[in-house]
This record gives C-alpha cells, structure tokens and sequence, in this order.
C-alpha cells in the first residue's frame, strides 16, 4: 500500500469514528440542546466524507466501505437508552459541564487529527496533479475545519461557567 | 369627515388609497371610553403603541387623573393617524382589577405583600450573598421587549459594569434574535436598513414568513392603500397560512416549515441564471457572490420544489417578480426567525438585496421585523446578547471603549465569552450554577418552548426568582419576590420601533397604588448594591428617565445608533425621528446604505459573524482576510432537513403564532374586552383535507400531542396547508384554575406544551415552527364552533362555519379623514 492509499484509509477510518463519536455525544447530552441538535448535523457531514473517501478510494486500488459505519460503542441499544436515562436525571447536577467539557476537546482532538490527514492527502493530490482527490479535499476539509470551530466555540463559552460557578 | 367602524370585525378600517410614489394620506382613528366625547378630554398626552412593533404614535386621552382613551398622531410619519386594534383597545388593560399594587415576598410558600423595602432588602441581600459565595456567574437577568430605551440601559451597565455578570438577555431571542443576527452576518451590524416609507414606492414587495397583516396591522393598511391606488404593488408571499396576505398576493407561496432555506436558494438560483444579477453592485459593495453562486447552482426550482412540496412554476413566478422589481421591499419575521435554519434562511434574504442592488434608495429595502415595541431598544442598549452600541465584544478596542464610557477597567465588563443567551441562561439555572433570575416585563413560563420543562426550572428551591410586572403572570406565581411596575401612560421613556425611528411616551396618570417604574426599581437596586465606577464615585450617575437617555446618548455618540442628535425636547417637536440622528443628520437618517455598506469594516462591525450551520464564531483574523475593506458580506448557506421530521405516531407538523388580537402572553390584550372576545381561548387549525380524512369538523374538541405535551382546543378547518397543524400560542394559565399551569388534571392550553427545546445556533432563537405532532378528538363539537376570528388567517374554509367575529357597539373607533395641507411634503423616488 503506498502513502496515498494509506492516509485514504486512515482518514476514512478517522472519519467514521468522529461520526461515532459526535452521534454518542449526541445522546449523551441531550440536556444540552444545542450540543445535541448541532452534533447530529455535523456526524452527517462526516458520514458523508466517508462515502467520498470509499469512492475516491477506489481509484487508488482501495476497497474501503462506503456506508456510514455503526456509531461508537455503546451509542446503541440498550446503553444508549442508559445513557438518556442518566442524562435526564443528572441534567440537574453541574457535573455534566465537566464531562461535557471533556467529550467536546475529544471531538476537537478527532476533528484535528482528520483536518491534519485532510492536508496530507491535499499536499499529495498536488504533487501528483491527481484532481479528482483535490476536489474532494477541497469538498470535504472545509467542513472538517467547521466541526473544530464548532468544538472550540464551545468550549471557550461554556468553561468559565462550568470551570467557576460550583 | 368622521365614520364610525367596527374595528374588531373590520380591524384594517377604511381605505384611504394612495398612488405610487405619493406620500399616504392622513386619516386620525380615536377610541374613547364610553361616555367621554372628545371635548372633556382634558389632556392629551403623547405616546406610541407597545403592543407590536409598528411604533404607532398616539396620544393618551386623560380625564380627571386617568387614562379615558387614544387617538392616532396625524403628524407622525409611521401611522399617519392610525390606530390598529390593539392599539385602539389595548389600554384598558392599564385599569383593569389585578394590576399588582404592592411587593410581594415568598412566606412559607405563599406569596405575602410587604414594603418596598422589604422586597429590595431580600433582592439585594441575596444579590451580596450570591456575588461572594458563587461570583458574578450566578446571576442573571431576563428582560423584555416592552421596557423604555432608559430601563434597558441601565440594567445593562448595572448587570455587565456593576454585577458583572454576562448572564443578560431579553425575551426579543424569542422574537426578533435572527433579525439582529441577520443584519450582522450581511452588513456587519445590527440596525434596519429599510425604511416603512418604502412601501409608498415599491413596485414588488415580498413577505417572508410575515403575516404583517396580524402582527403590524397599520402597516398593513398602507399596503392595502396602496393596492386600491395607482400602480399598486405586487405581493409575493411565503405562509404556510392563508392569511390575508397570502389572499392578497400575486404570488403565494406554502412550503413545508422549516424549509425555507432550500425555497430562497432556488429563488436565488432562479434570479442568477436569469442574469438579473446588478453586477456593478455586487462588484462595489459585496464579498462572497462567487461563493454563492457556485452554492446554489444545483438548486432549481424543481429540486427545491421536492424539499418545499410547492409547485415548482409558483418557485419560478415568484422568481420572476423578484428578479424583475424595479424597487423591491422585502420584509421577514416569526415564519423565517422561529423556524429551522432561520439565521441562514434571513441572510437569503438580504442575499437576494444584495444581488439585486436593491438597498438604500426609496422602496428599495429590507424590512427584517421585529415582533415587539421595544425590541430595538434591547439590542441597541446591550439588554440582550450583545455590548451596548452596537459594540463588539470580540474586538478590544470596542470594549476598552465602552469602558471609558462607564469610567471603569475593561476587565470590568465580562468579554471572554459572548453574553450569555436566555436558553443557555435557564439552561445554567437548570442545572444549578445560575441561582437568582430577575426576570422584568416578560412572562417565560407560558413564553418559552417545553413549557413542563421551564416551570421545573423556575419552581426549583435553589432558584431566587424576582419577577417585576403589572399583574400576577404565570411567572409571577412561581416567584420569590415579585415587584409591582408601572408601565405605559404611567411612566415615561422612549422607545425605538423597527424601522429605527424614536418616539418619546410620556406619563399620562399615575400608576396604581405603589406601582413604579421600571427605571426606578433598576436605579434604586444600584444604589443599595452601591455600584461604584473605578474612581469610587457611582457607576450609575442618573436618576430620571431623561438624564437616563442623556447617559445613553453618550454612550451611543460615533456607533450607528448614534441619538446625540436628539434630546426629549426635540422628541416632543416632530414626531418620530430615525436614527442615527447627530450633527451629520439632524433631521435623523430614513435609510441605511443609501451610499453602501457603512459598518462592515473589520475595525468597527459589531460582529465578525458566525457559521450559520454550527454557529461557531470567527475570529477577526478570518473576517479581515474575507473582508478587508468592510463590504456587504454575502453569505451562502446549504439547506439541512428541520431535527423533527413526522412520522408515524406524530404524522403532522405543527407550527404556532400570534394572531391580530392578541399580543405577547395575553397579559395585557386579554384584559382589554373587546380583544379578549375576539379571540378568547386556544383552537387547533388542520386543513379541509386533514379533517376529512379523520373524520374531524369544526367545533371538535381535539388534542395535539408532540413528544413533549398536550394542548386541547376546538378544531377551525381552513385553507392551511394539509399535514401542517397551527396553535396559537399564548395562551397560558393566569385566568384558569391552574393559575400558573394546567393543574388539576386540566388539559394544556398553551402552545408551548408542545414545543421543542431546539434553536438556531447562529442567533440563538428558539424553534417554535417545526415539531412533529399527533391530532386526536377528544369529544364532538355537536354544534360548537372554534374561538377563533373569522377575520384573520383563521378564517373558516367554509364561509358558513362560523358566525363573523364581531366587536359590537363598545369596538367603534372613529375613523376622521384630513384636510390635505397637513399631508407631508412628497419624497422623491
Ligand atoms: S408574540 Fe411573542 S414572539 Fe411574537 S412578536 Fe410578540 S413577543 Fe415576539
């Protein structure tokens, strides 16, 4: 497997977990409105780049599935039912804030590691004047770029609340 | 010559037609008490209406020390004499039994009455205890949009400067957040560009999501002047309502809710490829067309015809009027702002001005509405979600300015973050780390979405709850202290309408009992925290209601809110003047970007505007980068599906509203008889379709349920769109047993039940437009007819249905015309 075809298949892998990741979180805060509407919206934009990696993938010899992956663990089923269950009854307790907290830097850390893949694969697509991967690239980072804003807008509102107020 | 009109069943009055280009006659609307003829009036005072966002301007009526009727100002350039109904009728509700006269405190779970003094010594001590024990951060404060300019004012510099809280919004997020948002995200800067005078020369007008006809009625007059006129204009329409402006429109548009962004980006696709671009504008005044473009390129009429379930050629027809207008005026409110993607779907709008070129000349403009008298005033003063002036709490520069204003530190005023919104604000009360709201002039427990969800909040042990309002809302029940104020005709302040232009209100009467001022509550509360500025001195340096308005003109002086121009006394002269009103324009400003867009630059815009998906904030690096010379920011947004889609235990969606009769949560209008019978309880509206299939008719005791509550009321069949069901809203509890809520096994009748806690990430107002619900009967009507006016867009799909609303004898208003010569000078196309 050469480089391309590696980071292909890392970004794709990077990708379907964000959009795990963002769904879990998703339900895990549904207390918090906004994190739980918002993160929906962007786990379609990762599932989406998901089906462009497969499709550009195939061009690089590489068999990568294009459906958009199971959620992270747990989001699922049972715990997840747990997981609405716990948010409604300690939506009356700050330290949720904490654990919201920590969740959104793991989205942001996510989203940078892909946006950082997204530039690779950028700086490659040029080299090799392969235009159908830069416009993908050039579809699909933007957004990745938006989902870190997302994340940090985020945390630095609701830290000094969450970090001062007991 | 003087008729007399029934104004509830005929609520638009007479028509005094007008042609293109000339200016709306005159015509003076009075309503007094029965009994009192005009003579025995002994004074009148001058005021403007705060019960919509029109800014009528009136004169109160006083006989003997108290408040015996109105008229319309025949000078003042928004009403031209007019009175609409609630207008005309709204008053009364100021002497009506149950106006609060004294404090009243929590004893033992009751609410006792007590001094003044003892009110404020448990606001303030507790305030003290709070601030040392939990910090600034623990407390907040949730005002209206029916205050004076002076009230909020100074809440902002006692909050922001002397608490030091950002916990500081008002009840216009609910309202009028997206039109702020809006006007940021395209111009840098809040403060409407258009002008009303702009419907004497428009040759299209479109109303997006704007039912102007119930929620600004004297505006509608004039459009409905100047459709029995000369060159009338043509109407397009986007409601999912059939409401009179739908009737009257060329053009009518009924999406599905929560699609408007996908509608806007075909009309814009429409508009583009049918090169009526003003390129030459787009060139000198714009960035991001490119961007645009390319965006809505796939977006035909057809694709968005799918999204929308409106006939594709209607896309196209609408798109011809727009793309052809030679003067356009748009104008945009509740059916774009409490809808999904309304920040994104509102800056279309301007979008389709800024393509066309049409801003900054006579009909040529945007109306981005807002829904309350006073909603300006909140966003100008920093009462909401942003620094006062129109300041930028990103930049520095701005902030260290504000500071200078205030003579405090920068580090003072709390700029880390941006104000907190109200959501976000009961959120933190939710959770425990908010622990004293003082909530003025305004009713959240029947106002905000997930009504079960709010009372829980506001009923918590650990929450001090302060209200201050006229009576015993259902807010006020749940309070730990509740204060009596004063309000219009008992007071005085000036108060800003939507289309930017400042009236003076003066006391007419005395307020009931110890009733006071809102003004006074807030200036006394600063003296017993002795607020202090950074040389110890006092933070809060005035003490009426003008050295107030002279303490915000020196904060407004070089913002674009600039009122150094004015004083009271000019105020008292002409009647209603435009901001910015300075040196430069004396005579106050009737259009914004007559010569481009002015408040843009990256050194002096009040926001660096913010991702319309994510609402995540940009920072000045990437604004300067996109635009360095301060243009008009074009701004493209993808269509998203709305977060509750039907399905199959909640087939229909649901969208709910105000209606011509009443206003805000009923506080007022309900108490003014013949609004009250015009509209008395909540109905359920379902289309002609709807109903058949489930067997339902007019008059039928139903209950829409969502996945958050229930509301019961009698089913009107209309010409509503099929699957889209409307409440209403506001009506709540202070008249029922339940008293703050539908207790006692009682059925929900507010809106809100139903509603979901969700909003627009950009501008932070919540969605009351696109639940997903279910529609059952609950018992026959056998005869009954639904409590809803036959006069509005609740008006029956058969005729018969129902007998006429009505008002009767006690509902006339005269209606006197006027001699020519006082008709102003004609503006110049
Ligand atoms: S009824 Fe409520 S939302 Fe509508 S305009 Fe009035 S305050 Fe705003």
């Amino acid at each position: 497997m050469n480089g391309i075809a590696f980071t292909l298949r890392a970004l794709h892998h990077g990708e379907r977990h964000l959009a795990g990741q963002l769904i879990a979180v998703a339900e895990r805060h549904r207390t918090e409105h906004e994190v739980h509407h918002v993160a929906r919206d962007l786990a379609a934009w990762s599932r989406a780049h998901v089906a462009s990696l497969a499709e550009a993938a195939r061009a690089h010899g590489l068999d990568l599935d294009g459906s958009p992956g199971a959620p992270a663990t747990g989001a699922t089923g049972v715990l997840s039912t747990l997981r609405e269950k716990t948010a409604e009854a300690v939506g009356r307790r700050p330290e949720p804030g904490l654990l919201l907290l920590r969740d959104l830097r793991e989205l942001h850390l996510s989203a940078a590691e892909n946006s950082l893949y997204w530039e690779m694969l950028a700086q490659a697509a040029q080299a090799t004047k392969d235009d159908e991967l830069l416009a993908v690239v050039s579809s699909c980072h933007p957004q990745t770029l938006r989902q870190m804003r997302w994340t940090n807008t985020l945390i630095k509102n609701l830290s000094p609340q969450v970090l001062t107020c007991p | 010559m003087d008729s007399s009109v029934d104004r509830i069943a005929r609520p638009w009055g007479s028509r005094t037609p007008y042609d293109r280009h000339a200016s709306w006659p005159a015509r003076v609307d009075t309503h007094l008490e029965a009994g009192v003829a005009p003579e025995q009036v002994q004074r009148w005072v001058r005021a403007a209406s705060i019960l919509h966002s029109d800014g009528d301007a009136m004169d109160i009526a006083v006989v003997d020390g108290r408040t015996a009727g109105v008229r319309g100002r025949v000078d003042d350039r928004v009403n031209r004499g007019r009175l609409g109904p609630k207008d005309a009728f709204g008053w009364q509700a100021n002497s009506s039994s149950g106006r609060l006269t004294r404090p009243l405190v929590r004893e033992d779970g009751r609410l006792v009455e007590c001094d003044w003094d003892t009110a404020m010594e448990r606001v303030t001590s507790r305030s003290r205890e709070l601030l040392t024990r939990r910090g600034p951060g623990s407390i907040g404060f949730y005002t209206s949009g029916q205050l004076y300019l002076e009230e909020y004012y100074t809440l902002a510099v006692l909050a922001r400067a002397g608490i030091g809280t950002s916990h500081l919004d008002g009840n216009t997020r609910l309202c009028t957040a997206t039109a702020g948002e809006a006007l940021k995200e395209s111009f840098g800067c809040d403060g409407q560009p258009g002008s009303y005078d702009d419907i004497d020369h428009a040759d299209v007008i479109a109303l997006f999501g704007h039912n102007i006809a119930e929620t600004q009625p004297v505006q509608w007059m004039r459009i409905l002047d100047r459709l029995e006129g000369g060159d009338p204009p043509r109407l397009v329409c986007v409601d999912p309502r059939p409401t009179r402006v739908a009737r009257r429109a060329a053009v009518h548009l009924a999406p599905r809710v929560g699609t408007n962004v996908a509608l806007l980006n075909a009309l814009l696709h429409e508009i583009i490829r049918a090169g009526r671009v003003d390129h030459d504008y787009v060139r000198t005044h714009t960035v991001g067309f490119e961007e645009l473009a390319s965006r809505v390129e796939e977006c035909t009429p057809e694709w968005a015809a799918r999204i929308c379930d409106v006939p594709a050629a209607s896309i196209r027809a609408a798109a011809d009027l727009l793309g052809a207008a030679d003067r356009l005026l748009s104008t945009v409110l509740q059916g774009v702002y409490q809808s999904h993607q309304a920040t994104a779907a509102a800056v279309q709008i301007n979008n389709l001005h800024l393509v066309r070129g049409m801003l900054g000349r006579p009909g040529a403009g945007v109306l981005q509405m807002n829904g309350q008298p006073t909603a300006q005033n909140t966003r100008e003063c920093g009462a909401d979600g942003d620094l006062p002036g129109f300041r930028n709490w990103q930049n520095d520069d701005h902030v260290a300015d504000l500071a200078r204003v205030w003579n405090v530190e920068p580090s003072t005023i709390p700029h880390h973050t941006p104000p907190t919104h109200a959501m976000q604000m009961f959120r933190y009360a939710e959770q425990g780390s908010i622990r004293m709201l003082w909530i003025s002039g305004t009713n959240p427990a029947v106002s905000l979405p997930e009504l079960a969800r709010v009372r829980s909040i506001l009923q918590q042990e650990r929450l001090f709850v302060v209200v201050q309002d006229l009576f015993l809302t259902e807010t006020a029940r749940l309070a730990d202290v509740v204060l009596p104020a004063a309000t219009w005709g008992e007071k005085t302040g000036t108060a800003t309408n939507a289309d930017r232009t400042v009236h003076l209100s003066e006391k007419a009467v005395e307020p009931p009992g110890e009733a006071r001022p809102d003004l006074d509550v807030f200036l006394d509360y600063a003296a017993r925290m002795d607020f202090r500025d950074k040389d110890g001195g006092p933070l809060i340096t005035w003490h009426d209601p003008e050295s107030a308005f002279e303490a915000w003109k020196r904060c407004s002086a070089g913002r674009p809110c600039d009122y150094t121009g004015l004083t009271y006394a000019k105020l008292r002269g002409a009647s209603g003047v435009q901001w910015p009103c300075n040196e430069q324009a004396p005579d106050g400003t009737p259009r914004l970007y007559a010569d481009g867009v002015a408040w843009a630059h990256p050194d002096v815009c009040e926001s660096y505007g913010k991702d319309l998906v994510t609402g995540a904030a940009d920072d000045v690096v990437e604004y300067r980068s996109l635009n360095p010379d301060g243009k008009a920011v074009i701004r493209a947004a993808d269509y998203l599906p709305p977060h509750e889609a039907p399905d199959e235990d909640h087939p229909f969606q649901l969208t709910t509203g105000r209606t011509l009769y009443h206003f805000h949560t009923r506080t007022k209008t309900a108490r003014a008889p013949q609004l009250n019978a015009a509209a008395p309880d909540v109905w359920v509206e379902a289309s002609a379709s709807d109903a058949a299939a489930l067997g339902l008719h007019e008059g039928d005791l139903v209950e829409v349920g969502t996945r958050r509550g229930a509301v019961r009321g009698r089913l009107r069949v209309t010409d509503i769109r099929p699957g889209l069901l409307f409440l209403p809203f506001h009506y709540g509890y202070w008249d029922t047993e339940g008293g703050h809520g539908p207790g006692g096994g009682m059925p929900g009748r507010a809106a809100n039940e139903t509603t979901v806690t969700d909003w627009d990430p950009a501008s932070k107002q919540p969605l009351f437009k696109t639940a997903a619900a279910a529609l059952r009967l609950v018992e026959r009507g056998d005869g009954r007819v639904a409590p809803a006016p036959t006069t509005t867009a609740s008006a029956p799909s058969r005729a018969d249905a129902a007998p006429a609303t009505v008002g009767g004898p006690t509902a006339l208003v005269t209606e006197s015309s006027v001699p020519a010569r006082d008709r102003r000078a004609q503006e110049a196309p």
